[in-house]
């Protein structure tokens, strides 16, 4: 048993890169998942993973199969479409969701055009799902850098972000935070993405961040311990993925998102509070 | 030196303006109720003087005072995962702002804060899991620890019973005793008469404004309520020689 789980990761340093990025993952994305859900835009983790999908393949286009053009590339086009999105947001009528939904629609579109132009179909399958298992070193330290600058970046601004999603209107009287506070975190997003797309593609590497998230909902109650039990469960994802994809011959990135697909339904069913369990099985009440 | 000043101030959404050409002077110290029918415009007063509002003509002069902000409670995210005492620290924001630890000092404020409120003991509980009585009283104690020389409150005793907003009513009179501006829009009238000695009553402009004795008489109330509600969608352009006229 200790040799199903140990060997692979001693026998092969493809797959100790692979368990290293995903780890960097795991403790970078999720709690930026965790404010997503908490401020119901999961699905704008969804909408950006798109919109970095055309700077990539504007970094494919130019220097082929790079991940660093392509990480440039998908960095200029997700800030760009979070920025333009806030911006059309707070300026004009148009809702969050909505304005998002536009401009990554464009983005998206714009993205499938230039690397058709250009590449074969297992390119475009590369970007879309990833390639875990051919981390180099500098997609390494790119994860490591993102997920460091991620914690020291929620650490100054979680008390705001907290404010922000719970009581956005007291933040903004007693401080001028919230605008540079919700571009911080939708930069935020943007770069946990690319550094997400770099191992399990642009449609993958939201995955990551909300499945565990959302299944720390069902197991946590205040946001610190919920962010601790999100991550817990990305990593542990991300060592189960990895193996079943060595032993069986699965390709790993969906193998991974599957895995956290699978404890979250877990979450659903069994978790602590709200869950099916609590609903159809509760316990008696207490006294008043 | 007063508080807050009204400048010919028109606040509105999309042209269409909520607050028309108001001018009022809230002098320091004083207790204020602000008082008219849905759709006059007191939310917006208040957004437009905490500055989330951008004024579409006029201006509005603070004295310079840290002002504190009571919303409207279908405006707070209950669902969030927040405690109590968290949610209360948030009130000394200004002492300890984004990345300021709560040391011992804060802690035993925001205890004495909790018992001002009637709340010792709920720490530790989760916004969510709250009553809608015991949520005000929650925003009361982080009011009371923003130290804040102008109140403002935005219906702070709709929807809770009346002992809730007995206790409640006692902290804004002993805010009144330590010399803040408290400004609150109410819509009890009884509230007003017996405990706010001024009174701003707006119906989207001004009706009156003065001692509230002589600002509720039936004759100001018949004619704030004769405001229409909706906005006229073919209203023209508001020029400065049409004022008067309105």
């Amino acid at each position: 048993m200790i040799d199903l789980i140990l060997t692979p990761f001693l026998d092969f340093a493809f797959m100790r890169r692979a368990l290293l990025g995903c780890i960097a993952i795991s403790i970078g994305a999720t709690p930026i998942g965790v404010f997503l859900m908490l401020r119901r835009m999961s699905l704008t983790g969804d909408a950006m993973a798109h919109a970095i999908l055309p700077g990539a393949a504007v970094g494919f286009l130019v220097s082929g199969l790079s991940l660093g053009a392509m990480t440039i590339g998908g960095l200029v086009a997700g800030m760009a479409v979070a920025l333009l999105s806030g911006v059309v947001t707070r300026v004009t009528a148009l809702k969050e969701d909505a304005s998002l939904a536009a401009f990554y629609l464009i983005s998206l579109a714009g993205g499938v055009l230039i690397v058709s132009l250009k590449g074969s179909s297992v390119d475009l399958l590369h970007v879309l799902f990833g390639t875990v298992l051919a981390l180099n070193d500098d997609a390494l330290i790119l994860l490591c850098s993102i997920t460091t600058l991620t914690w020291f970046a929620l650490a100054l601004l979680f008390r705001p972000l907290v404010l922000e999603c719970a009581d956005p209107n007291f933040l903004r009287s007693v401080s001028r935070l919230s605008a540079i506070t919700h571009f911080a975190f939708l930069a935020l997003v943007v770069m946990n993405l690319v550094a997400g797309f770099q191992a399990l593609g642009t449609l993958m590497s939201v995955g990551l961040m909300i499945l565990p998230a959302a299944s720390a909902r069902f197991w946590a109650q205040g946001i610190g311990a919920m962010i601790g039990v999100a991550v817990l469960v990305a990593i542990l994802s991300s060592v189960v993925g990895l193996l079943l994809s060595y032993h069986l011959s699965l390709p790993s990135g969906p193998s991974i998102i599957l895995v956290a697909g699978g404890l979250y339904a877990a979450s659903v069913i069994l978790g602590r509070q709200g869950s099916l369990r609590t609903r159809y099985l509760p316990r008696p009440h207490l006294q008043s | 030196m007063p508080a807050i000043v009204l400048h010919d101030l028109t606040l509105g959404y999309d042209r269409h303006p909520a607050v028309h050409h108001l001018d009022a002077t809230i002098p320091s110290g004083s207790l204020t109720a602000i008082v008219g029918p849905n759709g006059a415009g007191k939310s917006t007063l208040l957004k437009g003087i905490i500055g989330a509002l951008t004024p579409l003509e006029g201006r509005i002069t603070l004295g310079g005072a840290r002002i504190a902000y009571l919303p409207q409670q279908a405006e707070i995210d209950r669902s969030f995962p927040v405690s109590v005492r968290d949610l209360v620290a948030m009130g000394l924001w200004a002492e300890i702002g984004a990345i300021g630890r709560v040391g011992p000092a804060h802690a035993d404020r925001i205890a004495v804060a909790l018992a001002a409120v009637g709340l010792t003991g709920f720490e530790r509980r989760s916004i969510g899991a709250l009553s809608g009585g015991q949520m005000q009283r929650v925003l009361f104690a982080r009011l009371l620890l923003q130290e804040a020389q102008v109140i403002l409150l935005d219906e702070p005793f709709t929807a809770i019973d009346a002992k809730t907003a007995a206790d409640l009513m006692a902290l804004v009179q002993r805010w009144h005793g330590e010399g803040r501006t408290v400004v609150a829009v109410l819509h009890d009238f009884d509230t007003v008469r017996a405990q706010f000695p001024e009174t701003l009553l707006i119906a989207r402009e001004m009706v009156a404004h003065g001692p509230t004795a002589q600002v509720m008489t039936p004759a100001n109330l018949l004619r704030a309520r004769q405001m229409s509600e909706a906005f006229d969608d073919a209203a023209p352009v508001c020029t400065p020689d049409q004022r008067g006229a309105a």
